[in-house]
C-alpha cells in the first residue's frame, strides 16, 4: 500500500438550476479513485453548496496512483427518480507524486460536462501520502519528473542527457464499440475522456520506467499524441528525452522549497539503491557505470516492443549486475577498464540516438547536418474478432487482453521510420538526430506516419561517455557563433550537392549555402538582422479510393509534395535574402480528395553562411518580345522585394570577398528540378539539403505553368505590417528586450471549398488562407505593436471532403521599440553574451569528468563519419512501392496470427473497497459556514507555448498538464452555430488549464500546446463534437523586478523590463 | 451553456464567402486574456448589426490604419460580438464577471465592460421614466426606438437593465445609491442615475405630459436624489430598517397639516405680508410676486397635502410645472427672483405665530425648493 490519496470537497458555486420548480439545486458529490467511491452528503436547495466534507481516503498502489485520474462528479439529488449528474472534474494526480513539484491540489475547479460545458466550479482539496517503496519490482516510477518544454527547464542543470524513450499504448475506441449505439452521447464521450486520461497515465508510468532504468529522473520534450484511428482504436503514443537532472540552489527568499524530508523523497531515486541521479557529481563515478547499466542493454531490443512484464525483468537483469560491479567501480582504476571496453560511443550503441530537445545546453550542439525526414503511408485494419465482439467493452480497462498485438503493429510502423531517420542521419555524417518529433495524419483507413528532426553531432559533455572527437569540441570553443554551421560531413563525399565556402565568422571550416533545421536558434548564433515567418503551402488533388489503391495513390503524391514544398520554402528563403530555416516543421495532412501539406520554419540569416543569391528567371521562348517584357517585369518585381526584404529585416552583411570550394556545381537543370526515386517513406535527406545551385545564379525557369505559379506564390506573400515580426521558433533574433505584456492565444478556421478546383486553383486558395488568417491575427493583435508572433504553430486539417481546417497557436509578446533603434544591436549582444556566461554559469557540468572521459578514446566516430559520408541518401534504406500491397496483406496475416495471443495478462482488480461515504444526513450541517466564496476573485494563468515568461524567473516547475476533452451539442444554432460552439469550448479548455495550474499553486503553463484539435459538424442535425487534447507545464514563476527586491543575487540581463502593462 | 443573444445570427450555413469558390465555415479567435475592442463594443452596445458596425469601423478609418481588408475586419467584428454575447450574461450579475473562470479579464477592463453595459442615452430614458417596466411598456419600445432614432436592441437592452436593476434592489434593505452600486459594481454617478429611474419607476412618476418634455433626465434624476435623500424612511432613520424607495408615509401624513397655511386666512395673509416685506424693494417683478403670492401658496401647499395618495404623487411634477413654475414663467420671473421668493415664503412660515410645523415645512419646502429651481429652464 505505498500511498494514500485524500480528498475533501470543500463547496460549490455557480451551480445550475436543476429543479426547475425552486430553481435550486441539491447537490452531493461522488469521489471516485479506481474501484473506490464515497460521496458527501446532499446539501439541499443551494446554488452554492457548502459541502465541508470529511478528508476522503484512498489506500492506493502507486501505480494507480500514475495511471488514475481522480474522478469528481456532482450530481443533483432526486428522491423520486435517478440523480441527475451535473458535470465531472478530473483530478491528475501526478503533479503530487513527485516531491519537487506541487504538494496539494486545492482550489476552485469548473465542473465539466461533455454536453453542457462548465456548469459551476467545485472547490477541492488533495493530498498524496507516498509511503516508502522498498518494491524493487515495482512497476510505477513515481518521481520522475516530466516536461513538455523541448529545453533544459529553467531551474534545473542537466547533468546528463540520457536519450530518447518512447512507448505507445492502444485500445479500442469507446466511440466506436457496439455499446455505443444504445448508451447517451454523454456516457460515450466520458468513456472516452476517461480511456484517455488512464491510457496517458500508463503511457507516463511506462515511459518513467524506461527513464529509471536509465538512470534518469525526468522527462524533457515530453510529447504526446493521440491518433483516433476510429474503428481499429486508438492508440496514445509519446517520446520524449530521458535526463538526469539536478535542481538548482539559487533560489530566492520567496521561493517555496520541497519538502524533501517528506517519504516521498526516496520514489525518486532509480530502483537500485546507489546514489540519486540528482546528487552531485563530486559522489563518485556513478556516472560511468550507468552507462554500463545501459550499454549492457542488447541494443537492438526496442524497449517498446516490450511488455509490462518482460520491462520488469530486463530492467532488473542488468541492475542486478550492477550491484557487485558497482561496488568495485569506484575507483578510478575500473573505472578507466570500463571505459577501454567502450570502444563505441553510447550514442552509437544507442537504438535511436534522438533528442526531442529544440534548445540544448551550451556546448552541447556542435554541428548541425541538415533535416532529416521519413514517411511513411499505412492502412488502417481493423482487427476483427467475432468471437470477442461481445464481450468486448463492458469494461474500459481489459485493452491490454484483446489488443495486446496492436501496439506491436505500430511499434514497427514507428521502428521502421526511426530506422530510416537515423539512416538518413548517418549519411549526413552525424549521430545524433535533435529537435524530433513524430506525427500522424488519418483519414479513413489510410494513415500517413510522420518523423522528422535535423541530424547533428553532439558533445559528449552530457553523455555518460567518451568524446567523440576531440577536434570538434575544440574547434566548438573557438567560436561558438558559428561551430555549429560546420558542415559535419565530409567535404569530399558530401552526400548531395552543396555549395560550400569557408565559414563567415571564423573562416576555418566550411559551411554549406543554405542551412534547414527543425530545432531553435542557438542562443549563441551570430544572426545578421532578424527573422522571419516563412511558409510553403501546398494543396494537391487526388482521386477518391479505397484500400491499397488509395495509399498507393497518397504515397505516389508525397515525394512530389515534399519536393514542391522545400522549392517553395528555398524561393521564399531567398526572396527575403536570408539563408537558413529553423524550427522547420512539414506538415502532411490527408484527405479523401486532396492532400495538404504546410511546411513552417523561421528564416533568418546566419552570419556564418553565405549571402544568398537573388533569384533569376529565364524564359523558355526567347523570341517573343512581350514574353521577354514580362519576365523581365517579374525578374525587377522579384529585385524589388528581395531589397524591400533585406531592409525590413534589416538584413545587411558586411561584404566580404567569397571563394567557392568544395562539390561541383551539378547542371542548372539538375539543380531546379532534381528528381529522386522516393520509396514507399519518401527519405528527405538529400532533398531539404540539396542547394539549388550556385549563388547569384537561383534559376527558376519558366516553362510551365508551375513556375509561374510559384513565382506568383512568391509574390503574393504580404509582408507583416509595420511593428510586427513573426517567428515558429521561441525567440525572435534580433529582439531580446521584451516588455511583460504577452498574448497567447488560439484561432481555427474552417474554409469549404465549393467548386471543382485544380491544383493551382487549390493552391491560390488554400495560400490565401492562411495568408488572411494571418492577417486577421496582426489586426487583432495591433494594440500590442511593437511585438511578435512567437511560436506560430498552424496545423492543417482535413476534417471531411471540401473543407479544411487551420488552427494557430502563437503568442504575442511585445517589446520596447525605444530600446532597439537607439542602442538596438549593441544592447542586444550585451544581454545575449550575459545571458549565455550566466548560463554557463548555471549549467556547470562536470568538466572534470568531462576531461577524464575525453581523453582515453579519440577513436570510433571519425571512422564512422568518413564511411558514413560514403553512402549517398539513395541508397538510404527504402523499399519500392511495388511492394507496398504485399506488405499490406502480410501485415493482416501477422495480425490474424497473433489475434489470439494474450501478452498482457494484467488483470486489474476489480474488488473494491466498501463504499465508505454515506453519512448520517444532516451530521455536516454544523459544519455548514457561512463561508462566502463571492469576494475572491480568480487568480490570473498566463499560458505561453514558450518555455519562458518574458521579464520573469521561473522558480518550480509544478507538473506536466495534460488535458483531453470532448464536448458535443445537439443544439448547435441554439449555441451560436459552429463558431459559437468552438469558441465557448476553446474557451472552456483555456478556463480548466488555467483554473487546475491555479490549484497546483501555479500562476503559469508554459511550453503549453493544443495538440489535437478534431471538429466535427452536422448542421442538418444541428450537431457537432469536439476534440481538444492540450499540453504544458504548470510553473510559478516571480518576476524579475519583485526577484530584486527579495533575493541578493544580483540579476542579470533583462531588467529594465517593464512591469506595466501587463497582457495576461 | 444557452447564449440568448439576439443581436446576431452566427447560425447561417457559412460566415461569410471569401470568393465563390471558397467561403468561411468557421472562424474563431480566442485569447488567454479575452481581447476587446472598446470601439466595437460600444458597436455591440448601440445594436448595430455586424455588417452595419463592419461600415462603421471602415468609416472610422481602422483599415488604413492597420493594413486590414474588409474581410478581415468583418472576421474581427463577428468574432468580437460573439466574445460579447457570450460575456452578455455575466453582465447580467456583475459580480459574477470578477469571479468566474471562463475569461481572463483584467479588471479595468471588466469595469470598463459593466459601465458601458449598464450606460444609458438619455432620450431614451426620457421615454420610459416613470414608467412600469413592465412587458406591457418593453412592447412599446419599438415606438420608443422610432422617436429616438435609438436601435430597438439597445432599447430593450437598457429597458432590461432598469428592470434588472429595479428587481434586485425593490428586495434589498439600505441605502439605494449603495446597494446598486455593490450590486452592479457601477461608478458613483451612473449609479445614482439608476437610483433615480428606479425611484421613478417605482412611484411611476408622470414624466411624459407635454408640459414636462422641456425637462432632461438629469433634472429628474436630481429631483430624485433630492426626494430619495430627504422625504424616504432611510433619509432621517439611517437603522436601514426600510428601503429608500419608498416615502416616509408618516411625513406625507404629517404634510397634511401644512394645509393650515392656506386654509387659515389669518395665517394666509400674515405669511404674504412677511414674504412682501421681505421682497419689496429687491426684485423688479415685485407687484407680479404680491399678486400671485395666494396662488402660489396656495399650490404648493396643495401639492403637499395630497401627496399622502400614491396618485398624485404621480403628478408631483406635473403640478409643480402647472401650479408654480409655469406662473412664475407668465409672469417672467428670472430663477433668481424664484430663489428669493421660495427663500423668503419658506422662512417666513416660521416667523408665523399659529404655525407649529416648522419641521415638516423645512423638510417639504428644503426639496420643493431645490427642486423648482433645478426645473425652472426653458
Amino acid at each position: 500500500m505505498p500511498g494514500r490519496l485524500k480528498a475533501k470537497i470543500v463547496a460549490g458555486r455557480h451551480l445550475p438550476v436543476m429543479d426547475r420548480a425552486s430553481d435550486l439545486t441539491d447537490a452531493f458529490v461522488e469521489v471516485k479513485f479506481g474501484n473506490t467511491t464515497f460521496k458527501t452528503d446532499v446539501y439541499p436547495k443551494s446554488l452554492n453548496p457548502q459541502w465541508n466534507s470529511e478528508w476522503f481516503k484512498f489506500e492506493v498502489d502507486d501505480e494507480d496512483l500514475q495511471d488514475e485520474p481522480l474522478q469528481i462528479t456532482v450530481l443533483d439529488h432526486d428522491t423520486y427518480s435517478a440523480n441527475d449528474a451535473i458535470g465531472k472534474v478530473y483530478i491528475d494526480i501526478d503533479p503530487l507524486l513527485c516531491s519537487e513539484a506541487a504538494t496539494v491540489i486545492s482550489g476552485w475547479l469548473p465542473i465539466y460536462d461533455t454536453i453542457h460545458g462548465i456548469r459551476g466550479e467545485i472547490n477541492v482539496l488533495v493530498k498524496v501520502d507516498l509511503f516508502n517503496d522498498l518494491n524493487r519490482f515495482r512497476q510505477s516510477s513515481c518521481g520522475v519528473k516530466f516536461f513538455c518544454t523541448t529545453s533544459i527547464p529553467r531551474c534545473y542543470r542537466a547533468i546528463m542527457v540520457h536519450g530518447f524513450v518512447e512507448e505507445l499504448v492502444v485500445n479500442e475506441d469507446p466511440e466506436y464499440q457496439w455499446i455505443d449505439r444504445i448508451r447517451t452521447p454523454r456516457a460515450s464521450n466520458e468513456a472516452r475522456q476517461r480511456l484517455i486520461f488512464l491510457m496517458s497515465g500508463e503511457l507516463q508510468r511506462k515511459i518513467g520506467l524506461k527513464v529509471l532504468e536509465m538512470g534518469g529522473n525526468a522527462v524533457v520534450g515530453y510529447l504526446q499524441c493521440f491518433d483516433l484511428e476510429g474503428e481499429s482504436g486508438l492508440v496514445v503514443r509519446a517520446i520524449g528525452t530521458a535526463c538526469t537532472l539536478e535542481k538548482m540552489s539559487t533560489f530566492p527568499a520567496t521561493a517555496t522549497h520541497p519538502n524533501n524530508s517528506s517519504p516521498s523523497k526516496d520514489m525518486k531515486e532509480p530502483g537500485f539503491g546507489e546514489e540519486a541521479p540528482g546528487v552531485p557529481l563530486s559522489s563518485g563515478p556513478p556516472t560511468p557505470l550507468r552507462a554500463q547499466t545501459f550499454s549492457s542493454f542488447s541494443p537492438s531490443k526496442s524497449y517498446s516492443r516490450q511488455s509490462s512484464s518482460s520491462d520488469t525483468e530486463l530492467s532488473l537483469t542488468p541492475k542486478t549486475g550492477m550491484g557487485s560491479g558497482g561496488s568495485a567501480g569506484k575507483e578510478a582504476g575500473p573505472l578507466k577498464a570500463l571505459l577501454k571496453q567502450q570502444t563505441q560511443s553510447a550514442l552509437e550503441q544507442r537504438e535511436y540516438p534522438f533528442f526531442t530537445l529544440t534548445i540544448f545546453p551550451p556546448g552541447f550542439l556542435l554541428h548541425v547536418g541538415g533535416v532529416v525526414s521519413a514517411r511513411s503511408v499505412k492502412l488502417l485494419d481493423r482487427i476483427h474478432n467475432p468471437a470477442l465482439g461481445n464481450t468486448r467493452s463492458y469494461k474500459l480497462l481489459d485493452w491490454n487482453s484483446f489488443t495486446a498485438d496492436e501496439p506491436e503493429t505500430r511499434d514497427a510502423w514507428w521502428e521502421e521510420i526511426r530506422q530510416e531517420i537515423k539512416s538518413h542521419a548517418k549519411a549526413l555524417g552525424c549521430h545524433a538526430v535533435v529537435g524530433y518529433s513524430e506525427s500522424t495524419s488519418i483519414c479513413e483507413e489510410v494513415c500517413i506516419l510522420s518523423a522528422s528532426g535535423t541530424a547533428a553531432i553532439l558533445s559528449s559533455r552530457f553523455m555518460q561517455d567518451g568524446p567523440l572527437d576531440t577536434e570538434h569540441r575544440f574547434e566548438e570553443v573557438v567560436s561558438p557563433g558559428c561551430g555549429f554551421c560546420h558542415i559535419p560531413y565530409d567535404e569530399l563525399n558530401i552526400p548531395f550537392p552543396a555549395q560550400l565556402t569557408y565559414c563567415y565568422c571564423c573562416r576555418r571550416y566550411k559551411v554549406p549555402d543554405v542551412l534547414f533545421t527543425t530545432i531553435d536558434l542557438p542562443t549563441e548564433a551570430n544572426v545578421t538582422g532578424k527573422g522571419c515567418l516563412i511558409q510553403a503551402r501546398l494543396c494537391r488533388t487526388k482521386k477518391k479510393a479505397q484500400g491499397e489503391g488509395n495509399a498507393m495513390a497518397i504515397s505516389n503524391l508525397l515525394p512530389f509534395l515534399e519536393y514542391e514544398l522545400h522549392t517553395q520554402l528555398m524561393n521564399k528563403l531567398k526572396l527575403r535574402g536570408m539563408n537558413a530555416l529553423f524550427g522547420l516543421r512539414i506538415q502532411i495532412s490527408v484527405g479523401e480528395t486532396m492532400l495538404l501539406g504546410l511546411a513552417s520554419a523561421t528564416g533568418v540569416y546566419l552570419t556564418a553562411l553565405p549571402s544568398p543569391g537573388g533569384i533569376q528567371i529565364a524564359g523558355k521562348t526567347p523570341s517573343d518580345i512581350t514574353y521577354e517584357q514580362h519576365i523581365s517585369n517579374m525578374q525587377k518585381k522579384i529585385n524589388d522585394t528581395i531589397t524591400k526584404n533585406k531592409e525590413q529585416y534589416e538584413i545587411n552583411p558586411p561584404e566580404v570577398v567569397e571563394e567557392i570550394i568544395g562539390s561541383p556545381i551539378p547542371e542548372p537543370r539538375q539543380r531546379s528540378r532534381l528528381f529522386r526515386s522516393h520509396s514507399e517513406s519518401s527519405d528527405e535527406v538529400s532533398e531539404i539539403d540539396l542547394s539549388h545551385g550556385k549563388k547569384d545564379a537561383f534559376v527558376l525557369e519558366i516553362d510551365d505553368t508551375d513556375a509561374v505559379e510559384d513565382i506568383h506564390a512568391l509574390l503574393t506573400d504580404s509582408p507583416t505590417p509595420a511593428g510586427f515580426y513573426s517567428c515558429n521558433t521561441e525567440i525572435m533574433p534580433g529582439i531580446q528586450n521584451w516588455t511583460s505584456a504577452i498574448q497567447m492565444f488560439t484561432s481555427v478556421r474552417v474554409f469549404r471549398l465549393n467548386a471543382n478546383l485544380t491544383n493551382q486553383g487549390l493552391n491560390k486558395i488554400f495560400s490565401d488562407l492562411c495568408e488572411n488568417l494571418l492577417k486577421s491575427l496582426y489586426f487583432k493583435l495591433r494594440s500590442m505593436v511593437p511585438c511578435c508572433l512567437c511560436h506560430l504553430n498552424f496545423t492543417v486539417a482535413i476534417p471531411e471532403d471540401e473543407l479544411i481546417q487551420v488552427a494557430v497557436t502563437a503568442v504575442a509578446m511585445s517589446f520596447d521599440k525605444e530600446q532597439t533603434l537607439e542602442n538596438g544591436k549593441r544592447s542586444g549582444e550585451k544581454t545575449l553574451i550575459k545571458a549565455i556566461t550566466e548560463n554557463d554559469e548555471q549549467l556547470q557540468f562536470n568538466l572534470e569528468l568531462n576531461a577524464e572521459t575525453s581523453s582515453p578514446n579519440p577513436l570510433g566516430s571519425p571512422k564512422g563519419l568518413s564511411e558514413v559520408g560514403s553512402h549517398p541518401s539513395a541508397r538510404a534504406p527504402s523499399v519500392d512501392y511495388s511492394s507496398f500491397a504485399d506488405r499490406c496483406s502480410s501485415w493482416i496475416e501477422q495480425l490474424k496470427l497473433k489475434a489470439h495471443t494474450i501478452r498482457r495478462g494484467s488483470v486489474k482488480t476489480t474488488s473494491s473497497m466498501e463504499k465508505a461515504s454515506p453519512l448520517p444526513e444532516g451530521r455536516s450541517r454544523s459544519l455548514r459556514s457561512n463561508r462566502s466564496y463571492s469576494g475572491s476573485s480568480v487568480a490570473v494563468v498566463k499560458m505561453t507555448p514558450l518555455s519562458f515568461i518574458p521579464g520573469a524567473k521561473i522558480i518550480k516547475y509544478l507538473g506536466i498538464i495534460n488535458m483531453f476533452f470532448i464536448r458535443e451539442t445537439s443544439s448547435l444554432r441554439e449555441e451560436g452555430g459552429v463558431s459559437g460552439f468552438l469558441h465557448t469550448f476553446i474557451a472552456e479548455v483555456f478556463a480548466m488549464v488555467r483554473a487546475h495550474v491555479a490549484a497546483l499553486g501555479g500562476n503559469a503553463v508554459v511550453s503549453y500546446s493544443m495538440k489535437e484539435c478534431v471538429f466535427m459538424e452536422n448542421p442538418n442535425k444541428n450537431q457537432a463534437q469536439c476534440l481538444i487534447n492540450v499540453s504544458g507545464d504548470a510553473v510559478i514563476f516571480v518576476r524579475e523586478s519583485e526577484l530584486e527586491l527579495t533575493s541578493v543575487q544580483p540579476q542579470s540581463a533583462t531588467t529594465q523590463t517593464s512591469n506595466g502593462g501587463e497582457g495576461t | 451553456m444557452r447564449l440568448h443573444g439576439t443581436h446576431i445570427k452566427l447560425t447561417e450555413r457559412s460566415l461569410y464567402s471569401v470568393d465563390v469558390k471558397m467561403s468561411v465555415e468557421l472562424d474563431v479567435f480566442v485569447g488567454n486574456t479575452t481581447i476587446m475592442d472598446k470601439e466595437v463594443y460600444q458597436l455591440w452596445l448601440n445594436g448595430y448589426t455586424v455588417n452595419d458596425a463592419v461600415k462603421v469601423r471602415i468609416e472610422g478609418g481602422v483599415m488604413e490604419e492597420c493594413e486590414a481588408s474588409a474581410e478581415v475586419l468583418l472576421s474581427d467584428t463577428m468574432d468580437q460580438y460573439r466574445t460579447f454575447q457570450m460575456c452578455e450574461r455575466l453582465l447580467h450579475h456583475p459580480a459574477k464577471l470578477a469571479n468566474q473562470l471562463l475569461f481572463q479579464i483584467p479588471p479595468d477592463r471588466q469595469a470598463m465592460l459593466i459601465e458601458r453595459y449598464y450606460a444609458f442615452d438619455d432620450s431614451f430614458v426620457r421615454e420610459v421614466l416613470g414608467k412600469k417596466l413592465s412587458k406591457g411598456t418593453k412592447k412599446d419600445l419599438d415606438d420608443v426606438s422610432i422617436k429616438t432614432g435609438i436601435t430597438l436592441k439597445s432599447c430593450r437592452r437598457q429597458f432590461d437593465n432598469f428592470k434588472r436593476v429595479f428587481k434586485v434592489v425593490e428586495e434589498l434593505k439600505g441605502p439605494l445609491v449603495e446597494n446598486i452600486r455593490q450590486h452592479f459594481l457601477l461608478p458613483d454617478q451612473l449609479a445614482r442615475d439608476y437610483a433615480a429611474i428606479v425611484f421613478f419607476a417605482n412611484h411611476r412618476f408622470e414624466t411624459g405630459k407635454k408640459k414636462l418634455q422641456y425637462l432632461t433626465f438629469q433634472d429628474f434624476a436630481f429631483c430624485a436624489g433630492q426626494l430619495i435623500n430627504n422625504w424616504t424612511v432611510g433619509a432621517v432613520d439611517n437603522m436601514m430598517e426600510d428601503m429608500d424607495v419608498d416615502l416616509d408615509k408618516e411625513f406625507l401624513q404629517d404634510l397634511k397639516d401644512l394645509k393650515i397655511l392656506i386654509t387659515d386666512k389669518d395665517l394666509l395673509d400674515q405669511h404674504k405680508n412677511l414674504v412682501c416685506t421681505a421682497l419689496r424693494g429687491k426684485t423688479n417683478v415685485f407687484n407680479e410676486m404680491e399678486a400671485n403670492f395666494k396662488n402660489l401658496s396656495r399650490g404648493l401647499v396643495n401639492i403637499a397635502a395630497k401627496l399622502i395618495n400614491a396618485k398624485d404623487v404621480r403628478d408631483f411634477f406635473i403640478d409643480l410645472v402647472e401650479k408654480f413654475i409655469e406662473p412664475c414663467r407668465s409672469d417672467k420671473l428670472t430663477s433668481i427672483d424664484v430663489n428669493l421668493y421660495l427663500t423668503h415664503y419658506t422662512n417666513s412660515a416660521h416667523i408665523l405665530d399659529t404655525f407649529k410645523h416648522h419641521a415638516v415645512w423645512t423638510r417639504y419646502m428644503g426639496v420643493i425648493k431645490s427642486c423648482i429651481l433645478r426645473m425652472y429652464h426653458d
